[in-house]
């Protein structure tokens, strides 16, 4: 399937980042890889799924994954997790006492951090976990150099006795640029050798591995200054000379081509006295890093005190050539030169939409109809969406999987204004499979009153509609147990007989089963069970349509939400209150509608038919279809 | 690094509609051309109606992936109004080539926002030079809609540094292996792209050199 696992050595390519990360790991002799989807590392485990003679898999969370990597390493195997940014916060506990025990075979960790926040929750910088867990930060520019990183990270690795981390940005992994493939090398798994000093972390056996980590960490200050990574690219220009790392260094080399850049890859340990040369050799040094003044703090700290950095660039988001430029011709006194552009046109926004016939728009619709009864703990995926137009039913997202134990908190914590108001929690099956389950079974375990919305859609939506343990494959595609969550919940606790599983695309099923479920005082799950249309387990039906005589123009229907139904014509109609009121007539188109029949229940009249029944129920509504 | 030429082109439209398709091929032409190549992509929740761009930067040597704003040489627009919203990253003397096809997200249909009556006007009202041409009238004319990505490629195949042959056999190429009956159709669709894009220009021209 891709071209990059078929590539012969030394055949050029036009890899994305993630295609050449996966592609350097696999020619590293890696046997086992795993991950959970995360934008913007999705892809890496998906390109090394197309790879022969390794083992790879989508486990439940980047923890596992994480540990999944750990025991693989400490069995002699060289060993690859990937995660997104906020993985490593789900990741961190495991990866945290590995960097005292180390490793056998090579252990690296891609973590993709979103720059500029294009699909996350937050923006952090993931540079911070090399100085907490003492472990090196690698930091790729360009598809090629990802592809060569990872394949020194495993070296790395095993001859530092470490974890590597590799710190990617969403424009290394998003971004589609040459590389020079070579050859996969082979190497023997050794095996799982007992040595409780080093592999069982009790107090004990732990205190005696923090010096060896202490020793090791000024080792990888040494590898550091004298690594290849981190290499002068001169210029003329020495009136400002530019220490950078990642992708940034393509921003300030585009930006300002005479400049000296000192460029470093290897960024944890900071290679300090590399650094201070190259000060020495320039009129003024800026730190060019996105996003937090980590190289920047750790160069004041070592006495350099007159760097800048954070100063004149922004903190937040990517440090382009159009947020370069002015700041640095600002510092050097001048006038930044004028952006030659032409006036912006803001014409309206275009906001992600639910795709036609999402199962969870059934949910939120009719969430939005006991809008005033409830309030709404949220989660991660396509489902989030829902806190938007027209459902505005969705009032808190945090992090994956939290839906639940903020809805317990909230149950807890009632108002005089609250205390009637049911606590809803809403949550999708990857995500619930991810880090929803502890939160169910605290609801369960402390009695909490709490009905619990877990859209069953058979696929890990947001990412793309990657499998989990929930769909019944795995990341080949290959038939995998599929948990039962009806079965998983009610061995949390939850009662049988407040456990319902419900077709979103019945509206008035589904709204009697949240309105039943609001009303007793204890823990009450509803599982939907309509695929992703997106998925392969999503069958269409005949479209609809809207007979144009019977449509009333009441709108009811639009609030749905579904991207298939648009207003035709609006029309002005005083009502006998005397209220003027917008109707809208709408249309569905026959192109994006999968007949799920969601809509037909919302519409009053019975306007909207399958455009088979178009001409029988045409000529029983309006006397004839001749005009048509 | 004197003769080192960037060539921007600016790739924008919907979810779903072959941004990333058109993007990937135009790169894939200057590969064959033996230049460095850079492309980006900005998706954020791409199939789910959002807008779409792909940044293709191509020269001797390219370093930043993004194009600066006010430096793109072509705008490939697969929706008019996303032509507008993207038109203010055109270079002086930059080029969009725009199909005119009008897709109207719900946030319009539910009457939150309106869509303009004219975003081209808009743009050419700020300066831009437009070459606008409803490329699904073409493709359905030809009998797929599909076609519209090889029609836009033809329209700015006249447009870029190396002859409009070489992105013809790119585009050609793909379907060569795999729908060997749909090369003769592709081939269609780009000439008349091209023959379309050639007559707005045309039909330009004389406007400008009379203003
Ligand atoms: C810790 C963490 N890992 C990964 C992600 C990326 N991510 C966002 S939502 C999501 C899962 C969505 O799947 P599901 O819960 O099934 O909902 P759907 O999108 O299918 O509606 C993932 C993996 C994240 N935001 N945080
Ligand atoms: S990808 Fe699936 S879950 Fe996400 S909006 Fe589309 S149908 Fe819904």
């Amino acid at each position: 399937m891709s071209a990059a696992a078929q590539a012969k050595p030394n055949s050029r390519l036009l890899l994305s980042g993630n295609d050449a990360i996966a592609r350097g790991v696999w020619e590293a002799g890696c046997q086992v890889a795993a991950a959970y989807p995360g934008t913007p590392s999705t892809e890496i485990l998906e390109a090394l799924s197309a790879y022969p003679d390794l083992y790879s898999e989508w486990s439940v969370n980047e923890k596992v994954s994480m540990e999944v990597a750990i025991g693989a390493s400490m069995s002699g195997a060289r060993a690859f997790c990937a995660m997104k940014h906020v993985g490593m916060n789900v990741a961190s506990d495991a990866f945290m006492t590995q960097t005292l025990c180390g490793v056998v075979g090579g252990l690296v960790i891609a973590v993709a951090d979103d720059v500029g926040l294009s699909s996350s929750q937050n923006e952090q910088d993931s540079r911070f976990w090399g100085r907490f867990g003492h472990v090196p930060i690698l930091e790729p520019a360009d598809s090629q150099e990802a592809y060569e990183m990872a394949q020194y990270a495993f070296e790395l690795s095993e001859a530092e006795n470490t974890p590597v981390i590799i710190r990617l940005t969403t424009r290394v992994c998003h971004v589609k640029a040459l590389v020079t493939v070579g050859e996969r090398r082979t190497r023997p798994i050794g095996g799982f050798h007992l040595d409780a000093r080093r592999w069982v972390m009790t107090p004990a056996n732990a205190k005696g591995m923090l010096p060896k980590q202490m020793e090791r960490e000024a080792r990888l200050r040494e590898t550091a200054e004298g690594s290849a990574w981190n290499l002068l690219d001169d210029g003329r220009d020495r009136r400002i000379g530019f220490v950078t790392s990642g992708p940034a260094y393509q921003h300030v080399r585009e930006s300002f081509p005479d400049a000296p850049v000192l460029k470093l890859g290897f960024t944890h340990p900071l290679p300090v006295e590399k650094v201070r040369a190259f000060k020495d050799s320039v009129d003024r040094l800026v730190v060019v890093e996105e996003t937090e003044p980590l190289m920047e703090n750790e160069l004041r700290a070592a006495g350099m005190l007159d760097v800048h950095g954070k100063d004149i660039l922004p903190r937040l988001g990517e440090l382009l050539p159009s947020v370069l430029i002015p700041a640095i011709f600002r510092l050097r006194g001048e006038e930044p030169p004028p952006a030659s552009t032409y006036p912006k046109i803001d014409p309206f926004p275009r906001p992600p939409t639910m795709c036609a016939a999402c199962p969870h728009m059934g949910v939120y619709y009719c969430l939005n109809r006991l809008r005033r009864k409830v309030q709404i703990s949220g989660d991660i995926g396509c489902y989030t969406l829902g806190a938007g137009t027209p459902w505005n039913a969705l009032d808190t997202t945090i992090s994956m999987g939290a839906s639940m134990g903020i809805a317990l908190g909230m149950d807890k914590a009632r108002s005089e204004e609250t205390k009637d108001k049911a606590v809803i929690s809403v949550i999708g099956d990857s995500t619930f499979l991810h880090m929803g389950m502890q939160g169910m079974l605290d609801i369960v375990y402390n009695r909490g009153n709490v009905t619990t919305l877990l859209l069953d859609n058979r696929s890990t939506g947001m990412t793309g509609g990657q499998h989990h343990a929930g769909t019944g494959k795995d990341l080949h595609g290959n038939e995998a147990p599929r948990v039962d969550f009806a079965r998983l919940v009610e061995a949390l606790g939850v009662k049988p007989e407040r456990i319902k599983v419900v077709d979103p695309y019945k509206l008035p099923v589904m709204f009697k089963a949240i309105k039943d479920e609001i009303a007793v005082p204890e823990p009450s799950v509803i599982i939907t069970n309509q695929p992703c249309v997106l998925s392969e387990f999503y069958s269409k039906l005949k479209p609809y349509t809207v007979i144009d005589d019977a449509c009333t123009g009441c709108g009811n229907c639009i609030n749905v939400g579904c991207p298939a139904i648009t207003v035709k014509r609006t029309a002005k109609e005083v009502r006998k209150t005397g209220v003027e009121a917008e109707l809208k007539f709408v249309q569905i188109d026959t192109a994006m509608c999968t007949g799920c029949h969601m809509c037909v229940d919302s519409c009053g009249p019975k306007a909207i038919v399958t455009q088979d029944r178009t001409i029988a129920e045409c000529a029983a509504v309006s006397g004839g279809c001749g005009g048509h | 690094m004197t003769d080192n030429i960037i060539t921007n082109i600016l790739v924008c439209g919907i979810g779903g509609q072959g941004v990333m398709t058109a993007a990937e091929i135009l790169a894939q032409t200057a590969i064959a051309r033996g230049l460095d190549v850079k492309k980006s992509e900005v998706a954020g929740m791409a199939q789910r109606g959002g807008v779409v761009t792909s940044h293709v930067r191509f020269g001797r040597k390219v370093f930043s992936p993004v194009i600066t704003p006010g430096t793109a040489d072509i705008l490939v627009a697969f929706e008019v109004a996303e032509a507008a919203r993207w038109a203010d990253q055109l270079r002086p003397g930059g080029v969009a080539m725009v199909n005119t096809i009008r897709l109207v997200p719900p946030i319009v249909s539910t009457g939150l926002f309106s869509y303009p009556d004219d975003p081209v006007a808009q743009m050419r009202a700020a300066g831009v030079t437009v070459y606008d041409f409803d490329a699904g009238a073409i493709a359905r004319e030809l009998g797929d809609l599909k076609l519209v990505n090889t029609v836009m490629l033809g329209a700015i195949s006249d447009y870029l540094p190396f002859p409009a042959a070489e992105l013809e056999e790119q585009v050609v190429a793909r379907f060569r292996a795999r729908k060997p009956t749909l090369v003769e159709v592709n081939k269609r669709a780009f000439a008349a792209g091209r023959e379309a894009a050639r007559e707005r220009a045309e039909g330009a021209r004389p406007l400008a050199a009379n203003s």
